[in-house]
């Protein structure tokens, strides 16, 4: 009765589209399902933002998503194992990672070799978790860059105070000024994140490229689906990343 | 007929809680082998979350009994103003979601909070501590034991501390030799919950306490980062936790003294004859 009164002029129900996506492009995919519902103002799109791994495992277990984007390539990899993708998943974005720590600076920590120094809090995400996965191949790689010393990466390690379970988690602490440091994309530090933190470039030949693959699940049903990939895909969708801090794969508009 | 009525609604009641409440644990048990959950019974991971679980819950209780019988003992005999909104706000904890509580500590006692940069300035940082585990747990724990400590001293006869009181003993030998042993079960009983629910803690412990082995990760967000990777690993940590937390509370009932945790029960119904 409610629905009927809310869209009188529809003929059919409106159409409905879930997107699983990695917890760090909550802001650009937000942005991006605003464009397809001005295009169809009876588009109804939700979206579950999250880890990685835990949308995987999500979607393993049955759970109803028509897209899914993964912030790396092993857990795209597990879901199209398991026979849950449609074609095949499309590279959409790149990251690169970034140290950030409080405006108030608490731990002192001005340089990357700072991070090593005893005493340092530092939050990463879990290993499990790409930007996770990411921050430990980076911090081993920096050891082999010049000006690091030796045991740079176990020592690195050994200042972890928490492993969070999804990158929102690490800004959100990097953010409250409860940890010295974080390490995060670069698309994470938005513009409402960009005020309270301040950002510690990585160099090129150590910071670890994350590729975002995405892929219309096979139980879909939602002919909006499709629609979504190709709008991610189009200059358009890859304007709205660069805009968010992703590295585009073709030629933004 | 009207006793078939009831019979009916009876076992619907108990088919209907069955599924929602067993049949969960059921399907966590039977998807694990023995021989599987030996093998991560011995992981580093598994020993170290159950070891900081027992220790911190086991802290946590303690604080909540010492904290707790003191405020228990003024709501149930005493009558003062605003005593309601107290009431309320001691129960408070039990409805909100435990990451808000979480948020609530960090901006309390976190580095930046409002608490926390007095002993900032004193050296002393609670959050990504074994302490702030053990203070999430008293956070969430605290109410449950109130609650039932103060409902079971209200219980006790007034007459009793009357007659007390008229032999002239005084209000702290009238609260031990009389209240206390008569509202123990309530004490045992509420401590037991108070434990379970400290032992159950995961999103005010992983906002305000983080996630890090050995030092902050409890059963519960070890349960919870193997299911990020792997959920054979996770049922089956799940499972330790289910076996461990039945041995502790059957331990606890069936304790020579685990009797006055039923003992409630049978006084009232001994009153009620």
């Amino acid at each position: 009765m409610i629905a009927a009164r809310q869209f009188p002029a529809q003929a059919h129900p409106p159409t409905t589209l879930t997107v699983f996506a990695a917890a760090s492009l909550t802001a650009a995919f937000n942005e991006i399902a605003d464009t397809l519902r001005h295009r169809d103002p009876g588009l109804a799109v939700a979206f579950n933002y999250a880890g990685s791994q835990a949308l995987a495992l999500q979607i393993e277990q049955g759970a109803p998503a028509d897209v899914f984007a993964s912030a790396d390539d092993h857990w795209m990899t597990v879901v199209k194992d398991s026979g849950a993708v449609k074609g095949e998943p499309a590279i959409f974005a790149h990251n690169h990672l970034v140290v950030i720590v409080p405006k108030a600076n608490p731990g002192h920590v001005r340089t990357l070799q700072d991070l090593a120094r005893p005493g340092v809090k530092l939050v990463l995400a879990d290993a499990a978790v790409p930007v996770g996965h990411y921050a430990r191949v980076t911090i081993a790689a920096l050891e082999k860059v010049q000006g690091f010393s030796a045991g740079y990466a176990d020592n690195v390690i050994a200042r972890v105070v928490s492993n969070e379970d999804n990158v929102k988690g690490v800004v959100a602490k990097v953010q409250l000024g409860e940890a010295d440091a974080g390490i995060v994309y670069v698309s994470d530090v938005t513009p409402a994140v960009a005020g309270a933190v301040t950002q510690i470039a990585i160099p090129e030949a150590a910071n670890a490229v994350a590729d975002y693959p995405i892929a219309v699940l096979r139980r879909s049903t939602s002919a909006a689906a499709q629609a979504f990939v190709d709008l991610v895909l189009s200059p358009t969708g890859q304007g709205v990343l660069a805009r968010n801090g992703f590295i585009p794969v073709r030629t933004p508009h | 007929m009207r006793s078939f009525a009831l019979r009916f609604v009876v076992a619907i009641a108990i088919a209907v809680l069955l599924v929602i409440l067993a049949l969960p644990l059921v399907a966590l048990l039977v998807r694990v082998s023995p021989g599987a959950l030996w093998h991560y019974v011995r992981q580093p991971i598994v020993v170290e979350a159950l070891k900081l679980s027992l220790l911190t819950s086991v802290i946590a209780t303690i604080a909540v009994v010492v904290l707790g019988v003191p405020v228990a003992y003024l709501l149930a005999t005493h009558h003062f103003r605003g005593k309601r909104l107290v009431e309320v706000l001691v129960e408070l904890p039990i409805v909100l979601p435990p990451t808000v509580a979480g948020v609530g500590l960090l901006l309390a006692f976190g580095r930046a909070g409002i608490a926390g940069r007095i002993l900032s300035a004193a050296g002393i940082s609670i959050p990504f501590t074994t302490l702030a585990v053990v203070i999430a747990q008293l956070f969430v724990a605290t109410p449950y034991f109130i609650a039932a400590v103060v409902a079971g001293l209200r219980e006790v006869e007034p007459r009793y501390r009357d007659v007390a009181m008229t032999l002239r003993a005084t209000p702290l030998h009238v609260f031990r030799r009389v209240l206390l042993p008569i509202a123990l079960p309530s004490v045992l009983a509420g401590a037991a919950m108070s434990w379970a629910r400290a032992l159950g803690e995961f999103g005010a412990t992983i906002t305000f306490a983080g996630n890090l082995m050995g030092r902050t990760q409890t059963m519960p967000l070890a349960v919870y980062s193997a299911l990020q990777t792997d959920l054979d690993s996770a049922v089956a940590l799940a499972v330790l936790l289910i076996l461990f937390s039945f041995a502790i509370l059957a331990g606890l009932r069936f304790a020579p003294w685990g009797a006055a945790i039923g003992g409630k029960e049978r006084n009232a119904r001994g009153r009620r004859r």
